[in-house]
């Protein structure tokens, strides 16, 4: 009985956990097996569609990178992502390090005060920006997106950031000042160098938001050539009647899935990020 | 602290400063250099975060366009006019349905999932990256995954269906086609997305609960559902209201998944207020009244934002 019993909720507990699996993961299974069907496959709708009834083919792959501006949406992004992180580290490393270091009580205060900015969401700011970026004469121009988005990612990031600096003994630094450094050389030399697992979270971070923000991407760029891959996938490949789902399925599992894997490395410290400080324990 | 200042400063301090003079003295002493290393970052959020704010409040009150080199005060007339107009309704009511379902399921959900999560099995590692991955990947992405799923014609979900029975084949819901089964979709859409992150958050606050407390429950005779509602839930609610904080911030302001999926069709039954101020404000030039109607999203984000700082402060004295 009692075995039966344990038997039962070992069954259940696989249950959930398949059943939660498959509802997340679906979708992405679901592009990669479109990705390799040949159209006359997908469209007959007497086909099983789990199955390949007709041969893969490499086709949608090939229209995607030759045919489409697809490569070029890539390539942008990581133009934009690159640009941002510099940008982000710049500004958010010194300034989580000051709120954690040097400004006492009122850096913790402060240091929420500058997370919840984060809360304040593209969808309010977009109009203005919109004017703002068309005053300083960068409509259209992947530049827009550079200034706008550290406007999303330094928040977070110095909230990040914060949580390291903070966590890192105060005598390594205080033993540098006393070999002769001054506070910004024990930063540089000696901070810095054993806070390269927070620098490389909020790399992985900066990069990630980048490639998800779809708002302000969508409003300040109209030309198809400077789109980044989250607004020029669903708003240039999905259009009019005809749908061509295959290329479209690569194009969109091809910019998922690889940073989802790296990512996946980091997030238990963006999880920490989001609550640590706001909830200790 | 303070005395530690101090041996910097008798130190290196009227030598470097004969040397290099005040470079030296800024770079050393804390409160220029923590001035000096915050001012950046406060500078780039107070002019790509607070003014574009302020301006949203001044255009709001303005009859500015896309192309106007003028704009006058009109006062409240843009708020008025956009509360009367039934699209406007519409929109709030199918952000609060969209908000409150979307996060009531999403927490009912990742709690069953993070205590499932909480057991070790083998291909943990697997299941949760897989579990990760509609938070990870962008969303307009995914989405579009559920734009072919849900497809009318070609619909994998409706074709399972129909292969086991549920479904016979002239009775083929048009996810999204229908306001009803629209929303449903976009509301399950919504869930999808934000369940990973809710999850990992409460597994967080799961793991942090202390062994021996389970185990004097155990040895109390508490029974699963007693265990769950008097201890492991009041345990874990700062946390999870954290969780379902930042859930209804991103779903209230949210309009990716609406955009991808339905463009807020048919007929408005799935547009939100932040898809309405795009179409408005953006498609329809009409800036000063699409930035009023994102302004509504704001008394949210105020809620939240107080309730977060309660809960820091509750933090900080514990």
């Amino acid at each position: 009985m009692w075995k039966l019993k344990r038997l039962g909720a070992r069954i259940s507990h696989f249950g959930i956990v398949a059943a939660f699996t498959i509802f997340a993961a679906f979708p992405f299974y679901w592009m990669l097996i479109t990705t390799f069907k040949k159209t006359s496959d997908l469209l007959k709708t007497e086909n099983n569609p789990f199955l390949f009834n007709e041969h893969p083919t490499l086709e949608h792959l090939r229209y995607l990178f030759s045919d489409t501006e697809y490569s070029r949406w890539l390539w942008n992004t990581g133009f934009v992502g690159v640009l941002v992180v510099v940008i982000t580290l710049l500004l958010a490393v010194p300034a989580a390090y000051s709120l954690a270091r040097l400004t006492g009580r009122f850096g913790e205060q402060f240091g929420i005060g500058i997370f919840l900015t984060y809360l304040v969401p593209p969808t309010i700011l977009f109009i203005p920006l919109s004017r703002v970026i068309a005053n300083l004469g960068l409509q259209d121009s992947l530049w827009s997106l550079v200034v706008v988005y550290p406007s999303f990612t330094i928040p977070f990031c110095t909230w990040l950031l914060m949580g390291f600096f903070k966590a890192i003994p105060r005598d390594l630094e205080e033993a540098a000042m006393i070999d002769g450094l001054s506070r910004f050389g024990a930063f540089v030399k000696v901070v810095i160098p054993i806070s390269v697992a927070g620098i490389l979270t909020v790399i992985i971070f900066t990069f990630t938001l980048v490639m998800q923000e779809f708002v302000y991407a969508l409003t300040f760029i109209s030309p198809v050539s400077q789109y980044t891959v989250s607004v020029g996938v669903p708003t240039f490949l999905v259009r009019g009647d005809v749908y061509f789902w295959g290329s479209l399925m690569a194009a969109c599992f091809i910019a998922s899935v690889p940073i989802a894997i790296l990512y996946n490395f980091f997030v238990d410290r963006f999880i920490a990020g989001f609550t640590v400080g706001a909830v200790k324990g | 602290m303070t005395d530690k200042t101090m041996v910097v400063a008798e130190k290196g301090g009227p030598r470097a400063e004969a040397r290099t003079g005040r470079l030296n003295a800024i770079l050393d002493s804390k409160e220029w250099l923590g001035r000096l290393m915050l001012a950046p970052a406060i500078l780039y959020i107070v002019l790509l975060i607070g003014y574009p704010f302020f301006l949203a409040l001044y255009y709001s009150l303005s009859d500015i366009t896309v192309g106007s080199r003028t704009m006058h005060f009109v006062g409240l007339k843009n708020f008025k006019a956009v509360i009367q107009t039934p699209t406007f309704q519409q929109s709030l009511k199918n952000t609060l349905i969209f908000t409150f379902v979307s996060n009531a399921l999403v927490l009912v959900l990742a709690k069953v999932l993070a205590l499932a999560l909480m057991k070790d099995f083998r291909g943990k590692w697997l299941v949760r990256f897989l579990i990760l991955l509609p938070w990870v990947a962008p969303i307009s992405l995914g989405t579009i995954g559920w734009l072919w799923m849900l497809d009318s014609i070609y619909s994998i979900i409706n074709w399972t269906f129909q292969a086991v029975g549920i479904f016979g084949p002239k009775t083929w819901p048009i996810w999204l086609g229908v306001p009803h089964l629209a929303m449903g979709s976009v509301i399950a859409v919504h869930v999808w997305r934000l369940l990973p992150l809710a999850t990992v958050i409460l597994l967080g606050g799961l793991s942090s609960i202390p062994q021996d407390l389970h185990e004097a429950a155990a040895v109390d005779g508490a029974g699963f559902w007693r265990h769950l509602f008097q201890i492991t839930i009041p345990l874990v609610s700062p946390i999870m209201t954290v969780a379902v904080l930042f859930g209804m911030v991103f779903t209230f302001t949210d309009m990716i998944v609406i955009f991808v999926l339905t463009r807020g069709g048919p007929y408005d039954t799935t547009q939100v207020l932040a898809s309405l101020a795009f179409f408005t404000g953006i498609l329809g030039s009409d800036l000063a009244e699409g930035a009023a109607i994102s302004l509504f999203l704001f008394p949210v984000l105020v809620a939240a934002a107080f309730v977060f700082l309660r809960i820091a402060r509750r933090a900080e004295v514990a």
